[in-house]
């Protein structure tokens, strides 16, 4: 069941060919995609000499981004977009850099940033467990899957990761995928009619290398 | 076989010349080979089922020419937008014959080549059979069956029918005729008027007249009018526009482009679902497509006209499908809704006279420039005219994407259409019009399915997801969940709305949580009358109703949570207990996945479940081969199916 189509992040994933990404985003898209993108890797938040290469290597891709839009406000979601899809997540020094480049006040940027639910604020983990939690998921059991991956994972959906680093957790509205509910995501696989006691052999199959 | 020789389209003629051109090359197409790939397809491995049909055609080409079949000449095959019965998927059907093939692995490729493609027989294994069941009659062809055979499909028309990467796929089933008529032989006026008297309403949920929209848009004098398609889908459970967008997305775009001759705009959005990757990718292409044989930019068919059109891809906020909320969003802002003192066709986008359509609706309008006001008016009942796209979902058989007249009642629609309920349980409630919309009990069941009647029964069209549930679906615990999704949702500035959303959950949860007490439910009515009456946008205004029309039809349910502690429907977690029943043969596969060790027994005797260290997490029933897990609440077994 290895399909395309689905996920919010594989359509700007595919766009970004020459950009730099962190080691999070690099791990989280897998397979073909990170081979094919040079690997420019950052780990922000870092005070030591890779930090700053990090942090440049941020603020790099963040201009790179800008220089496709005008820089005016109107850009200012899809830049935060973009970014998201190369990043993964939102680095504070990220949106400083948008915010001097669009003339907004952090305030503002800041302000986009935490009302839409695409962009993450906190890096995430290697791969994301999506669970569709969207009506006919919810009928179908949706809940107790979010319930039994927040124990096993222990993780707040939306925020954080396991322990290990290797999972984050997210509920998505609906994935489309209504005939197979409950359904959830990890990466471009689907795991359909999934029960409670199937979590463990799933996370045991997705675990990362 | 891109359009003629490259050059753009000089005129109208000449891009009905082309289409003629194409369908006439078709004609001696004798086999077609359709592979849904819609989402619900794709997820079951639609894409691998094609990649095998075309390399198992390309390597066997010796013996299908033999019969007379060569690829692209007599035989095509194209993967297709989604063809609806998505509990059926992978689906694949062969024209003109109209065979269905369901749930296609790659390994029946093989089979569908030699008995089909090779021998004009039936791979008999493939085939659909009634009710999904083992036994149920098999049916050959779709038309057949009564999923399809009931349906009337003007929205859809050509999802599942076009490959929605192919312009020349469009122009052969009819595209771009109706622009071309509208643009060579109708007045802006006369394309407002014919709108206006087909009936058509808003299909994104409000149902206001769509023709009334236009001329209200016309009569304010501005330099530029935008024209905003909503693709916002974010209602959960409903994906009829995804569907639209990624199987046929030109007739979207045409559906605009008439709307922006109508109304004289240049500039137009597509506002897409951040979780929708495909319907961006195709709508994309096609405009990109479009801009290359002079459908779309300066001078269009050398008529004069210009249009312009994006694509914005949502941020993921569901208030953001609030058509004033999309346009701040559009602006680069925080999508919060206004209040409309002033209506968006004189000050919407930029402060600019606006016309913000759905999906839905825009790819109606082709269809009836096409086929006339008349003939649109002639379906559907009183103040409701057409058609209109659900997707069918939950606790039914054939979950799906459907269409149908309006007016159909629910039963057609539930038991005709998708086959009943799940196992053959009891029917308990459906829910229409998404976490704003209501739930309807079974006596309802023989309303017809109409923005009117809908929203007098405490329910409402909404943009059409229709959500099945049964007797193992729990009330409190359905309006709960809405009254969750719409806290995120909640942009947060009006105070009804977000706070009224947080007190009513949380007299909600206590309520599940077995702490209910007598009052709250009246608690619960007032707060929702409040947010009512004094909510800014539609958003909180309609966020009540999942909760007010089940404590108007369930009532009972609510008080069994608060006077009995009891959940007959076995869900909530901390009213019902995990028990296991003798018929135990101690096989200890329970026992090995409890995560908290509350299971003991020796093997092959009875095991017990110790209730004060069960945290309720189900693993063990769904686990359990042998069904011997009940489910009590209040001394009562009220077991239910872990997963349906």
């Amino acid at each position: 069941m290895k399909q395309t189509g689905d996920g919010s992040r594989e359509a700007g994933a595919k766009a970004s060919k020459t950009k730099a990404k962190t080691s999070k985003a690099k791990t989280k898209t897998g397979g073909a995609k990170t081979k094919a993108s040079p690997a420019k890797t950052a780990k922000p938040k870092k005070s030591n000499g890779a930090g700053k290469d990090a942090e440049r290597a941020v603020i790099a891709a963040t201009d790179a981004i800008l220089a496709h839009y005008p820089l005016e406000e109107p850009s200012l979601i899809m830049v935060l977009q973009e970014l998201n899809d190369q990043l993964n997540w939102l680095p504070p020094i990220a949106l400083t850099r948008v915010a001097d480049k669009l003339n907004l006040p952090f305030g503002k940027v800041q302000g986009v940033a935490t009302f839409y639910r695409a962009f993450s604020l906190e890096p995430k983990g290697k791969k994301t467990v999506k669970v569709c939690t969207g009506t006919a998921c919810h009928v179908r059991g949706a809940g107790m899957l979010v319930d039994e991956l927040k124990r096993s994972l222990d993780v707040e959906p939306g925020h954080g990761m396991s322990e290990d680093g290797n999972y984050s957790l997210e509920t998505v509205n609906c994935v489309g995928a209504c005939a197979m509910a409950p359904v959830l995501m990890v990466g471009e696989n689907y795991y359909a009619n999934m029960s409670p006691g199937g979590i463990a052999k799933m996370l045991k199959k997705e675990k990362p290398a | 076989m891109i359009s003629g020789n490259g050059k753009p389209f000089a005129s109208p003629q000449d891009l009905l010349k082309r289409a003629d051109a194409i369908r006439k090359v078709r004609e001696s197409i004798k086999q077609e080979i359709r592979v849904c790939a819609g989402p619900g397809c794709i997820a079951r491995g639609a894409k691998d089922v094609h990649k095998k049909i075309r390399s198992e055609i390309k390597s066997r080409a010796k013996e299908l020419k033999d019969v007379g079949l060569k690829l692209d000449a007599t035989l095509s095959e194209k993967c297709t937008g989604c063809h609806g019965m998505c509990e059926a998927g992978p689906v694949v059907t062969l024209e003109p014959e109209g065979t269905f093939y369901t749930g296609v692995k790659p390994k029946d490729v093989k089979k569908i080549i030699d008995k089909t493609l090779l021998n004009g027989q039936i791979v008999e294994s493939l085939l659909y059979r009634l009710g999904h069941q083992r036994g149920g009659d098999k049916t050959e062809r779709y038309a057949d069956i009564p999923f399809y055979r009931l349906q009337v499909r003007v929205a859809l028309r050509n999802v599942g029918v076009v490959d929605p990467t192919s312009f020349d796929d469009f122009l052969a089933e009819g595209g771009f005729s109706a622009f071309a008529k509208a643009i060579t032989d109708m007045t802006p006026e006369a394309v407002i008027d014919e709108v206006e008297e087909s009936g058509l309403r808003g299909r994104g949920g409000a149902g206001f007249s769509t023709g009334r929209k236009w001329r209200s848009a016309l009569r304010v004098k501005k330099d530029r009018v935008w024209l905003i398609c909503n693709g916002d889908e974010g209602d959960p459970g409903a994906f009829m526009d995804r569907a639209i967008m990624e199987g046929d997305p030109y007739s979207v775009l045409e559906g605009m482009m008439i709307g922006a001759y109508a109304l004289g705009a240049t500039d137009a959005w597509i506002y897409v679902r951040h979780e929708y990757p495909l319907a961006v990718e195709h709508l994309q292409m096609a405009i990109d497509k479009l801009h290359t044989v002079g459908l779309l930019g300066d001078n269009i068919l050398g008529t004069g006209m210009s249009l312009n059109m994006r694509i914005s891809r949502g941020g993921g906020a569901f208030v953001c499908g609030e058509s004033s909320a999309l346009m701040r969003s559009l602006e680069g802002k925080v999508g919060e809704p206004r209040a409309k003192y002033v209506r968006s066709v004189e000050k919407g986008l930029h402060d600019e006279p606006t016309v913000l359509n759905n999906v839905e609706t825009y790819t109606c309008v082709p269809a009836i420039i096409d086929k006339g006001a008349s003939w649109f008016a002639s379906m559907g009942r009183d103040k409701s005219k057409g058609t209109k796209a659900f997707s069918l979902v939950g606790k039914v058989k054939n979950t799906g994407l459907i269409e149908v007249p309006m007016g159909r009642t629910l039963r057609e629609i539930i038991y005709d259409i998708g086959g009943g309920i799940i196992d053959d349980r009891p029917f308990k409630a459906v829910q229409t019009g998404g976490p704003s919309g209501g739930c309807l009990p079974a006596d309802k069941l023989n309303l017809p399915v109409d923005f009117d009647s809908l929203s007098q029964a405490g329910a409402m069209m909404g943009s059409g997801g229709m959500i099945v549930m049964d007797d193992h679906t729990c009330m409190v615990d359905v309006a709960k969940y809405f009254i969750h999704f719409l806290i995120g949702e909640s942009c947060g500035k009006c105070v009804p709305c977000r706070e009224g959303l947080r007190q009513v959950y949380d007299l909600l949860n206590k309520i599940t949580l077995g702490d209910g007490e007598e009052g709250d439910l009246d608690k619960i009515e007032k707060l929702c009358h409040t947010m009512e009456v004094a909510s800014l946008c539609a958003l909180g205004k309609s966020a009540p109703y999942p909760v007010t029309s089940t404590i108007e039809y369930f009532r009972e349910e609510y008080e069994e949570h608060i006077n009995d502690k009891v959940c007959r429907a076995g869900v909530c977690p901390s009213l019902i207990m995990y028990e296991i029943n003798d018929d135990c043969n101690g096989c200890e596969v329970c026992k090995k996945h409890c995560p908290t060790d509350a299971i003991t027994g020796e093997k092959k005797k009875l095991h017990v479940i110790d209730p004060d260290a069960c945290i309720s997490c189900g693993i063990c029933m769904s686990v359990c081969k042998f069904d011997t897990i009940d489910i009590t609440s209040g001394g009562m077994i009220v077991s239910r199916d872990v997963v349906a």
